[in-house]
């Protein structure tokens, strides 16, 4: 399976403990937060909820596109982002 | 209220507010409060509660605004928290794909917490068993002191919940709620829950039957029934109290006036009597918090709001008071000594709390972000916090 770059929002320390970049196993994309959250547990929660659903303030990004539906391939040696959405004023 | 019972001894003051928690702490010399470092700061906290049966687990309700909804609980005293390991979360929609549901049933398109909005500790006799209540309206137990959570079937997946609570629709500003999850200190099995809206719903199983209590409760926002007869769900109760020395009588502050409810024994037709008739007229009986002394049953306090209009939801003609009855709300008295002449600010309905002492010490705080205490069961008032974000929550705890 592919390695993958995943660089992670600071919103997420108290779950990666301050780590803002991980290289994980996974062929898409929710084989990747799978990856991650057996690396931090419950951080695949905090993006993603029980429906299956990015959060609505949350924004996966596979290289410079956004990640909608979590069966989306990742090709090996992609960079995975996670971040906090653009919210408020 | 907060909680029905407060831990005994209690020496703090927890508030939960929009951008955090804060422990207020009642110091040495028993005069001064002490306001310390904030927990979970920047995320909203809409309730935390300490364990009273002995443990004295507190479990907090916090959502961040990125991160969504979650549980953290502390066993010592809020020195540390940790995450829920499986914080309350409803079924994937798959689960209902061959169900009896409707087709147009909310649930068949999934639900996500929003927000987890109530804590609640489960019976003396079952240590360990808390329940919670979220929006959008579903209903969760943990039976390891708030580690886990699952959903409390009989209610989540009951076939008529959709019917009883408009298809889960975000009537209510920020999202449907269910509230005032309380077991009765009389009955492990019997428990109450309210909906926002829905109304009142009772399970005499361990939650796996409900039905509604919402006779003699009036729903102003809805056309009189042809037939004549009552609406017997769709109310919106904001805040439901089982008292805690005499189970049998039931306190509620609604959407359209303040109720009580007197069980008698095999009674399957209960209904709600409106005490807030006996509240000034130019005052009315409209507000979210009803709390009770909890050793005398006819003793309660409410915070009357405007509900006039458009519904500013603010303090009755720019004039702050708390109302008391003694007399089981056959009648009222108005308390604002100390409070401000002239404010509109909002109690929420988490955001009063007694702290079970004697003489018993009462706080309110407000969506501007002042906390009042009275140490003469009302009479007087003294603000202990200001400037605090919107409070949205307060608790009687004990820290160490």
């Amino acid at each position: 399976m592919a390695s993958v770059r995943v660089r992670i929002a600071a919103l997420l320390d108290s779950y990666t403990g301050g780590a803002t970049e991980v290289e994980v196993e996974g062929g898409t994309a929710a084989e990747v937060m799978a990856a991650l959250d057996r690396r931090f547990p419950g951080l695949a929660f905090r993006v993603i909820d029980e429906q299956g659903q990015v959060r609505p303030h949350m924004k996966i990004f596979l290289g410079e596109e956004i990640v909608r539906d979590l069966a989306t391939p990742v090709p090996p040696g992609a960079e995975i982002y996670i971040v906090g959405a653009l919210s408020g004023g | 209220m907060t909680q029905p019972i407060a831990p005994a001894n209690a020496n703090a003051w927890i508030l939960g507010t929009r951008k955090g928690a804060w422990a207020l702490r009642r110091i040495a010399d028993n005069k001064h409060w002490k306001l310390e470092e904030p927990w979970f700061f920047g995320c909203q906290v809409h309730h935390v509660v300490q364990d009273a049966r002995g443990a004295g687990t507190l479990l907090a309700a916090v959502r961040t605004g990125h991160l969504g909804p979650t549980v953290y609980r502390s066993t010592d005293g809020g020195r540390s928290w940790k995450e829920a390991a499986r914080p309350p979360a409803f079924c994937p929609k798959e689960e209902y794909a061959n169900s009896s549901l409707g087709p147009d049933d909310a649930r068949r398109q999934g639900l996500s917490v929003d927000h987890v909005f109530w804590l609640a500790p489960g019976h003396a006799s079952q240590p360990g068993l808390w329940y919670a209540g979220a929006s959008p309206i579903g209903l969760f137990r943990s039976e390891d002191d708030g580690v886990t959570w699952s959903a409390v079937a009989g209610f989540n997946d009951c076939p008529t919940l959709a019917q009883w609570c408009y298809n889960f629709a975000p009537g209510t500003p920020e999202g449907p709620k269910c509230h005032s999850v309380q077991v009765d200190p009389a009955d492990a099995k019997r428990i109450v829950v309210a909906l926002s809206g829905g109304g009142i719903f009772l399970s005499e199983d361990a939650g796996a039957s409900w039905r509604p209590v919402n006779g003699g409760v009036a729903m102003d926002f809805a056309p009189p029934k042809e037939d004549g007869s009552e609406y017997e769900f769709g109310h919106d109760p904001h805040d439901v109290v089982i008292h805690p020395a005499n189970p049998r009588r039931w306190y509620h502050q609604n959407h359209c006036g303040i109720y009580r409810l007197d069980w008698k024994e095999n009674e399957r037709d209960a209904r709600w009597r409106r005490i807030g008739d006996a509240m000034p007229k130019e005052v009315g009986d409209i507000g979210f918090p009803v709390t009770c002394h909890p050793r005398d049953d006819r003793t309660c306090w409410v915070v009357p709001m405007d509900g006039s209009t458009v519904w500013p939801r603010t303090s009755v003609g720019g004039r702050p008071a708390v109302y008391r009855s003694r007399d089981g709300g056959e009648s009222w008295q108005r308390l604002d000594r100390g409070l401000p002449p002239q404010a509109w600010y909002t109690v929420l309905r988490q955001a009063m709390a007694h702290d079970g002492g004697n003489p018993l010490g009462l706080v309110f705080g407000t969506t501007s972000g002042d906390l009042w205490w009275s140490g003469d069961e009302g009479d007087s008032w003294t603000m202990l916090a200001r400037g605090l974000p919107k409070i949205m929550a307060v608790a009687a705890v004990r820290l160490p």
